[in-house]
């Protein structure tokens, strides 16, 4: 029943995603809706799969890479739908339900790890950890699209030379906008996410910092954030450094997530594998 | 059958100064709708007249002699100039070709700027004079409605209208690229000559908030800053504002740039990077070409202006074609409804031959019965109707239903024959159809 739950939001996103790509292109707005309801009916299907799994394993089912991208996907699709319904800004689905697919697919490929059940994850405090985070993430993959955006657009207005999509993308000051207020609702749940992550391991490993990979690639990401954060509020950075820094930053998170779990071994890996 | 005809002149086939003469006239002389009354020949009347063009669109049953009596008005206003010095400026269309014109115009496919959006506005205002005056009637009214709609469809299903085919059009547009809004944008224009003029009307149009004016002469600048309610500042504090104004708009004859590198870049910071939008339309240029390249700061000279307007007039070129396939369309849309009304006539006559009897044998039934009651009275009134609706609604749906078809002249005449109706249909002269107000008698 999970396998083809999963199997059928894979597919929805997927022609959500060609719903937008064409979209990208054509300024038909019916075409966005109905992509936006089959991504929305993904995400449905998507969610029961994960309730399904997490009901099996008594506690929420993000301990492996292939979980963790799978419920990274879930979470990235619902916070752009709720985003759309706010912001109204159509274009963005066409940069960001692709990363959706790609980390959906992504989690297919990977083993699916099976781990022994384990009291230390029926915790909240690691729902807590793990949902904030995640959340945090979200944006951040928002942020990261529309730091693209604004070097695509960036780039035809300064160079003079207007291709098929000038047309397409809104105006430089919109997606300044949208990278920066994702930054500043990103920013304290990736803090509130890490503390959380720091005091519940010093619950179970005696000390909150054990030098493990995650926990140092996790830091530095959340420097490269809080530069970025500060240099916009004290000196106004903007534009395209600030875009920039938002597509370093979700590489950051990316290698954090994925490159440490995946390359390096460490205490955080003894149970997410 | 009432055909539609249109007779008018455009930029391309008339010379300014007879299209100038000719729209004077209808305004100081008579207005052309009052003269419907004295055009014979002439069932509906709309009249249309911009600068860039004059049309007048009727029916009539007769177009020969209609043509020729709208032609003899024309000649009048333009104080008799010979006939035939008048024909080779007019263009003439009946039917479905006239049908497509009146598209064509609106749709703003037959304009000198092709896709500029005033003449649906004129082509409105102008109808609702026609509406007020009573000169339109069924067709026409039908017509410009249909109009309307064809002009809305093309908007919407093609881009013809969305890309800026002026200099200071495109800089509005490139303007809102960059900053979305410009609502509580602050403009600088440096220079107060005629294009700085041109394009601060854009961007006040499209509601910035603030706008300040430095010219080497004030008295110029004073009266430019009174026009768009800015202020004034000197030649020398120019580079003092620079951290505070968003867009800078300069046009000016120095043979020098007045705005350098190091004054923009150095105020950067202080303006907490906040992008910055210059457009320099001056020859030789206002403005150091290298601020282009400092971050968040965009320049636009004339040439870069240029380029972005030929780019989209060629894109025109293109949505213009989409819109034509359009207009083709409803014209053949329009035209199977125009044939639709060729049986209106006989429909009408079946229906009052009915409704004089039906009122005739009540009459006689309610004279020989007095003790009738009121409401006695109304029930059989309302019986009598139903069954004449009832009786008459299948040969009315038949009728209809051929009415598209070729065939449709051989079943009013058997309709007409059947019931032996008296009916005129083609005949010049005669009245005609259903709720086609006779816009003449009713004046």
């Amino acid at each position: 029943m999970e396998s083809v739950f999963l199997v059928v939001a894979t597919l929805s996103y997927c022609m959500g995603t060609v719903g937008y790509v064409i979209y990208l292109y054509r300024d038909w707005v019916q075409v966005h809706w109905a992509s936006w309801g089959i991504l929305l009916a993904g995400a449905l299907f998507h969610g029961a799969a994960i309730a399904v799994r997490s009901m099996d394993k008594e506690h929420l089912a993000v301990t492996s890479s292939a979980e963790g991208l799978s419920f990274f996907a879930l979470v990235l699709v619902v916070t752009y739908l709720l985003v759309q319904v706010r912001l109204q800004l159509r274009i963005l689905g066409s940069f960001v339900s692709p990363l959706a697919v790609i980390f959906m697919l992504a989690s297919s490929l990977l083993p699916p790890d099976i781990i022994p059940k384990s009291g230390v994850f029926q915790s909240g405090w690691v729902v807590l950890h793990v949902s904030t985070l995640f959340l945090a993430n979200a944006l951040f993959a928002l942020a990261f699209s529309a730091g693209v955006m604004y070097l695509l657009q960036e780039r035809q207005i300064k160079h003079k030379s207007f291709g098929k999509l000038y047309n397409r993308l809104p105006s430089l000051d919109r997606l300044d906008a949208i990278n920066y207020y994702c930054l500043l609702i990103g920013f304290p749940l990736m803090t509130v996410g890490l503390l959380v992550g720091f005091t519940y391991a010093g619950n179970v490993w005696r000390s909150p910092w054990n030098w493990d990979p995650k926990e140092i690639f996790a830091v530095i990401t959340w420097v490269i954030y809080a530069v970025l954060l500060h240099e916009r509020l004290t000196v106004g950075w903007r534009g395209r450094r600030a875009a920039w820094m938002a597509i370093v930053g979700f590489s950051a998170v990316l290698v954090t997530f994925l490159g440490v779990n995946l390359v390096l071994k460490g205490h955080h890996t003894v149970f997410v594998r | 059958m009432s055909s539609i005809v249109l007779v008018g002149m455009n930029h391309r086939t008339a010379p300014v100064e007879v299209r100038e003469q000719l729209a004077v006239g209808c305004r100081n002389q008579v207005d052309p709708l009052q003269l419907l009354p004295r055009l014979d020949h002439v069932d509906e009347l709309y009249y249309l007249s911009t600068c860039n063009r004059v049309e007048f669109l009727f029916t009539s049953r007769c177009k020969k002699e209609a043509v020729e009596e709208v032609a003899c008005v024309l000649n009048e206003y333009l104080g008799k100039p010979g006939k035939s010095s008048l024909e080779s400026f007019v263009y003439v269309h009946e039917g479905l070709a006239a049908v497509s014109h009146i598209f064509r115009v609106a749709s703003s496919l037959d304009s000198m700027v092709v896709g500029e959006p005033q003449i649906l506005g004129q082509i409105k205002a102008a109808y609702r004079e026609a509406t007020e005056r009573r000169t339109v009637g069924v067709i026409l009214n039908r017509l410009l409605h249909k109009t309307f709609s064809v002009a809305k469809r093309v908007r919407s299903e093609t881009s013809i209208g969305s890309h800026a085919v002026s200099i200071s059009y495109a800089a509005v547009e490139l303007a809102r690229k960059i900053f979305g809004t410009l609502e509580d944008k602050r403009v600088l224009l440096i220079g107060a000559g005629e294009m700085v003029e041109l394009a601060a009307e854009h961007f006040l149009s499209h509601g910035v908030g603030h706008m300040t004016v430095a010219n080497r002469t004030l008295e110029r600048a004073v009266e430019l800053a009174r026009q768009f309610k800015a202020d004034t500042i000197a030649f020398e504090h120019i580079p003092d504002v620079l951290k505070s104004v968003d867009i800078v708009l300069s046009s000016t004859g120095s043979p020098e740039p007045i705005v350098h590198y190091q004054e923009v870049k150095s105020r950067m910071r202080e303006r907490r990077n906040r992008p910055i939008f210059f457009i320099d339309i001056a020859v030789p240029r206002d403005i150091d070409p290298r601020i282009n390249e400092i971050e968040n700061v965009y320049l636009y000279d004339i040439d870069d202006l240029q380029g972005v307007v030929d780019i989209n007039r060629d894109q025109r070129q293109k949505e213009a074609e989409k819109a034509e396939h359009i207009v083709a369309e409803e014209a053949l849309k329009f035209g199977i409804w125009l044939q639709t009304l060729d049986v209106v006539p006989t429909i009408v006559a079946l229906r009052n031959k009915a409704e004089g009897i039906r009122c005739g044998e009540l009459q006689k039934t309610f004279s020989q019965l007095p003790h009738l009651t009121q409401k006695d009275r109304e029930s059989i009134e309302l019986l009598t109707q139903s069954i004449v609706k009832k009786l008459l609604h299948d040969p009315i749906v038949f009728l209809k239903k051929k009415s598209a078809r070729e065939s449709r002249q051989t079943f009013s005449d058997f309709t007409q024959q059947l019931f032996n109706l008296e009916d005129g249909t083609g005949v010049c002269g005669s009245n005609l159809t259903e709720g086609r107000t006779d816009v003449k008698n009713a004046k």
